[in-house]
């Protein structure tokens, strides 16, 4: 049963039975069964996500590195540019475009307070002796502070673990060690997200600065062990595996290739890019020459072999 | 003008009964490409019904119980399926230039259905709550930053991306399929490339 004209839009074509309700219920029940084998057979992936306390246990040394490049300044999110900070002159632009600058700083971030001077104060009241520490660094000149943890940065790279301690040369670094000691000790125990996501209120969701702690080194130092690096196609990719997204391919391969992979806009291109090939896609059936290109393939014919019309036998 | 009757009349006429739920078709619609489709619509419902599973017990589960790590892996295989056939579907829509004799819309909402489907699985890596959204999220944030909507839509925020991943992007998937499958059947299965005779009229 058809209507007259739906008739008349097929006249021409022998018609034959259907049954669509039918056909979907089928299909759902061979997609059911398929998707159950699979599951069974391959499960899924879980990986534990890279948390400060595992981070520092493991590695405590690059730990306190971390820590004093937040305190320094040459931590990535420390000098990011918007929206964390009003760093403008890293924001990434091309000529007047510059989205980035325009949005401006909606998610203030002051690394080096959120990440090591805040949690270190919140551990006062059960480390009394982090105080003097806090005091004496907080009311030093920039220059002295800049020097302190020149200092230190110099003893980290000679740095030894004993018993999970960090055991540096002798340098005048002021209260930068027994800061970064006892940042290392909170990150130790679990607590450090925690408290850099501490917002006052009991319930919380969002986990952008917790998140973003580790997101320099340490977790570029985890993927790339997995394999997992923007330039080596890790967008699409899954630890292990399992497939991962691989319909952002377009996406992931502008990133494997020049100017995307060398310009310091490369998001910003990547993402201008992504949005013309969008718009190119979505208007496929006005755009002459990518609408003709079926035309020169005609993988049709294989579709609609054998089809016949009225009178055609 | 009363829109009751107006909206019944407009229904009526452009999507009849007999055209919305046929019992019979042209049979060109025979072969097997044709079987895409509804085998993406198939893997959606497995979506929705292991992603109902998943929101009742909420988002720690499937991290500490093996059945809700099942469930997850149900529902991690047909974001695949899902993706396999559609994407098989596009292709074949493609190369019988389904958009032809005004069935351009029809390609349109096909496509935004493709991009909802790459948002709702994107929100859905970064639900996960494990390495997986840790790196996607922190990897993906620069591309959203550089083009100046970093925090409208923020990556890290799990809250954000979880109400995206459960309830936004499943509506309107939802919305965009209804759509796509009422005008394929208001418009009718495109007839065959060449094959066509002279005279079938189209709209």
């Amino acid at each position: 049963m058809m209507s007259e004209r739906t008739r008349r839009l097929y006249e021409g074509y022998r018609t034959t039975s259907a049954d669509l309700v039918k056909e979907l219920v089928i299909a759902c029940a061979a997609v059911f069964v398929l998707v159950l084998i699979l599951a069974a057979a391959f499960s899924s992936p879980d990986p534990a996500p890279l948390t400060a306390k595992a981070w520092s246990t493991s590695h405590p040394v690059e730990m306190e590195q971390e820590g004093l490049m937040i305190l320094n300044g040459q931590n990535d999110i420390a000098s990011y540019g918007p929206p964390y900070d009003n760093q403008m002159q890293n924001a990434q632009t091309l000529g007047p475009i510059a989205p980035q600058v325009w949005a401006g700083v909606t998610i203030p971030i002051d690394a080096k307070k959120v990440f090591v001077l805040d949690p270190l104060r919140a551990m006062e009241p059960i480390d009394p002796s982090i105080t003097p520490l806090l005091a004496a660094f907080e009311s030093a000149s920039p220059a002295q502070q800049a020097a302190w943890e020149k200092a230190y940065q110099g003893a980290l790279t000679r740095a030894r673990v004993v018993g999970g301690e960090v055991l540096t040369p002798n340098v005048d670094a002021g209260p930068v060690p027994g800061l970064l000691t006892a940042w290392l000790n909170l990150a130790r125990t679990g607590s450090l997200e925690a408290v850099i996501n501490e917002s006052g209120r009991i319930y919380q969701t969002d986990f952008t600065r917790a998140l973003l702690l580790l997101q320099g080194y340490p977790l570029q130092s985890v993927a790339a062990n997995q394999a997992l690096l923007g330039t080596q196609w890790g967008m699409m990719k899954e630890p292990g595996n399992w497939p991962g997204a691989v319909w952002l391919w377009f996406y992931t391969l502008l990133y494997q290739i020049p100017p995307y992979s060398t310009s310091p806009a490369g998001d910003l291109l990547v993402g201008i890019t992504v949005g013309v090939g969008t718009l190119l896609f979505l208007l496929v059936p006005w755009i002459p020459g990518l609408r003709d290109i079926p035309r020169a393939i005609p993988i049709h014919r294989a579709i609609w072999r054998g089809v016949k019309r009225h009178g055609e036998d | 003008m009363n829109w009751t009757r107006a909206l019944r009349s407009w229904l009526q006429r452009e999507i009849p009964m007999e055209d919305l739920l046929p019992d019979e078709l042209p049979e060109f619609v025979r072969s097997y490409v044709y079987l895409f489709g509804v085998l993406t619509i198939a893997s959606f419902v497995m979506l929705i019904l292991s992603g109902i599973v998943l929101a009742v017990f909420g988002p720690q589960w499937w991290h500490v119980s093996p059945t809700g790590h099942f469930v997850n892996s149900v529902h991690f295989w047909s974001v695949q399926a899902f993706f396999f056939f559609m994407v098989l579907h596009l292709w074949a829509q493609f190369f019988m230039m389904a958009w032809r004799d005004g069935r351009g819309s029809n390609w349109v909402t096909g496509v935004l259905l493709f991009l909802s489907s790459i948002v709702a699985a994107f929100t859905g890596f970064l639900s996960q709550e494990n390495l997986d959204s840790q790196w996607i999220a922190l990897q993906g944030k620069d591309a959203f930053n550089a083009l100046g909507v970093g925090s409208f839509f923020n990556l890290l925020d799990f809250g954000q991306m979880y109400g995206f991943h459960i309830f936004v992007m499943p509506l309107v998937i939802a919305l965009l399929i209804g759509v796509h499958i009422l005008l394929v059947r208001s418009k009718g299965v495109v007839p065959p490339y060449e094959e066509r005779p002279k005279g079938a009229r189209t709209r």
